[in-house]
């Protein structure tokens, strides 16, 4: 039996496929762009071409993220919460916050020991300390995204970014190089900007140990190396934190699954 | 004859006036603000000086004023946004009570008396929402000139609820509603709906009072006097100087202080 999760993000639509035995066996990953359910579907086939296996063959797709309400063949949908606190737990059982930042919200979970949710907060009216923020940074700056993490880590002298919110700091980087700053030291100070929000996020819900680092930043080793500093905490994060909301709607896809062959036999 | 200029180096536009010593305007100029200032401050007022054939070393004082006033460096002093507005809008509209002052990166509601003493304020500078970039932003993602928005919002019957506050995030949901097919006027119309909501809080909490006038780039969108008309039941006074203001008044204030100078000096 294999089952599938698919989480439209603000920015990026994921999806995984696991089989009967939970183990991961295809990834997808798109720019999610103005057509959501064409996004859902593109990276449902990239997933399903990887395991080479057909659209029948999946028993059961849980949709997550944003757009969830409209990814077309999924069966049930589940927020991006639950399945966050899920797929952290499958990543790395002794996970008791999550921080999750994605490209138009962050958000802090508390999850129990099975990886229930105990709490969460969220910053969704501003784009200050998400993915948007590093995005106008990169594209101010015309560095790839990608980039801006790896560029972070030479600064010696990180600057002070004193704007919150993120079309202010745009004109803010603009100065900065204006008068010569070094580019990294903008960037440290743009990712110690996000890292302070983050970690205010995570008082709020209370942080304790193991913290799993998820979402599209997630992926971006000096927001992981910023946050390492302000927190003074070892964070998870690994090549498959951004799939995290994605491997817990396969998940809860699995259990659904497993009711409904019981029920019908 | 002597002549002062005010110069108002804001965060998109760089403003500046000459005036003689009767605070007639004699000249206006502007330019876009560019990275460095003083250079922008110096273009904006060369364009003002040539209105009449007036060199820059006949300009006896000049005042600057805006966020970048202190980036001025042949300033002879420099005054405050909040007072030269007071001060430009009551030379432009004497009966003026209360100021909606809407510039690229902040929103401003003042009360003032009138002498142009400013008797409270209120602003929002920590945030784009409400601001022009706001609209800046919307205009980039419908592929718009900025200066197009306003006659576009006219043709608009429906006003499309924009319902994020922050600029960044409501140019996604301004691309999601393109694609929806929600119509470009109504998307246009119910973005400036969204700043004027903003606005008008700020100015409640100053008190609204007869007669208000809009000052700032914003005062050449039509469709943003239109909603703030429609909200606040009341005409806004704005003219072609509305966007000088701030450069007027820092002339004025200059005046003053020049006046105040020669008085103590004989």
């Amino acid at each position: 039996m294999i089952v599938a999760g698919v989480d439209v993000g603000s920015t990026a639509t994921k999806s995984i496929l696991l089989n009967e035995n939970g183990e991961i066996i295809a990834r997808g990953l798109t720019h999610t762009g103005a057509n959501v359910v064409k996004a859902a579907e593109r990276v449902f086939n990239q997933a399903l071409k990887m395991a080479d296996v057909e659209e029948w063959d999946i028993a059961y797709t849980v949709g997550t993220g944003y757009g969830r309400f409209r990814v077309p063949f999924g069966d049930t949908q589940i927020t991006e919460i639950s399945c966050h606190a899920k797929g952290a737990h499958y990543l790395h059982p002794g996970t008791r916050t999550i921080l999750d930042i994605g490209g138009q919200d962050t958000k802090a979970i508390k999850v129990g020991p099975k990886g229930e949710v105990i709490d969460f907060c969220m910053n969704d009216k501003c784009a200050a300390g998400t993915g948007k923020f590093l995005e106008a940074a990169a594209k101010v700056m015309d560095i790839s995204l990608d980039d801006l993490g790896v560029i972070s880590l030479k600064s010696k002298k990180p600057l002070r970014i004193t704007n919150v919110c993120t079309v202010f700091v745009e004109s803010e980087i603009i100065s900065h190089l204006a008068w010569g700053k070094k580019p990294e030291d903008i960037l440290r100070g743009v990712h110690n900007s996000i890292s302070g929000r983050s970690s205010s996020l995570l008082r709020r819900v209370g942080l304790e140990p193991e913290l799993t680092f998820t979402g599209g930043v997630s992926k971006n080793i000096g927001m992981v190396a910023a946050l390492k500093e302000k927190l003074k905490l070892k964070i998870n994060a690994t090549e498959d934190s951004q799939y995290t909301g994605a491997i817990g709607a396969a998940l809860f896809a699995l259990e659904r699954a497993s009711i409904k062959s019981v029920t019908t036999n | 004859m002597e002549f002062i200029g005010g110069i108002d180096v804001g965060s998109r536009v760089t403003k500046a006036v000459v005036i003689d010593k009767k605070g007639k305007i004699l000249g206006r100029g502007t330019t876009m603000t560019g990275a460095y200032l003083a250079q922008s401050a110096e273009t904006a007022l060369n364009k003002a000086c040539q209105i009449e054939g007036i060199r820059f070393n006949e300009i006896e004082y000049i005042a600057s004023t805006g966020f970048g006033r202190y980036q001025v460096p042949f300033r002879h002093i420099q005054i405050t946004d909040i007072t030269s507005n007071a001060f430009g809008a009551l030379y432009i509209f004497p009966k003026t009570r209360c100021i909606i002052d809407i510039g690229a990166m902040n929103a401003r509601a003042m009360k003032i008396n009138e002498e142009g003493r400013v008797l409270k304020f209120r602003m929002n500078d920590k945030c784009a929402s409400g601001a022009g970039r706001f609209l800046e932003r919307v205009a980039l993602a419908l592929e718009l000139e900025l200066d197009e928005l306003g006659s576009i919002s006219l043709g608009s019957k429906n006003p499309q609820t924009i319902s994020n506050i922050c600029a960044v995030l409501a140019e996604s949901e301004v691309i999601n509603l393109v694609t929806k097919g929600v119509d470009v006027e109504d998307i246009v119309q119910g973005a400036h709906k969204s700043i004027t909501d903003r606005i008008v809080a700020l100015l409640r909490q100053v008190g609204i009072e007869n007669e208000i006038t809009l000052t700032g780039g914003v005062t050449k969108n039509v469709g943003m006097i239109k909603a703030l008309e429609e909200k606040l039941e009341a005409p806004l006074n704005v003219s072609a100087d509305s966007e000088f203001a701030g450069a007027i008044g820092a002339a004025l204030l200059g005046i003053m202080r020049l006046e105040k100078k020669n008085l103590a000096e004989n």
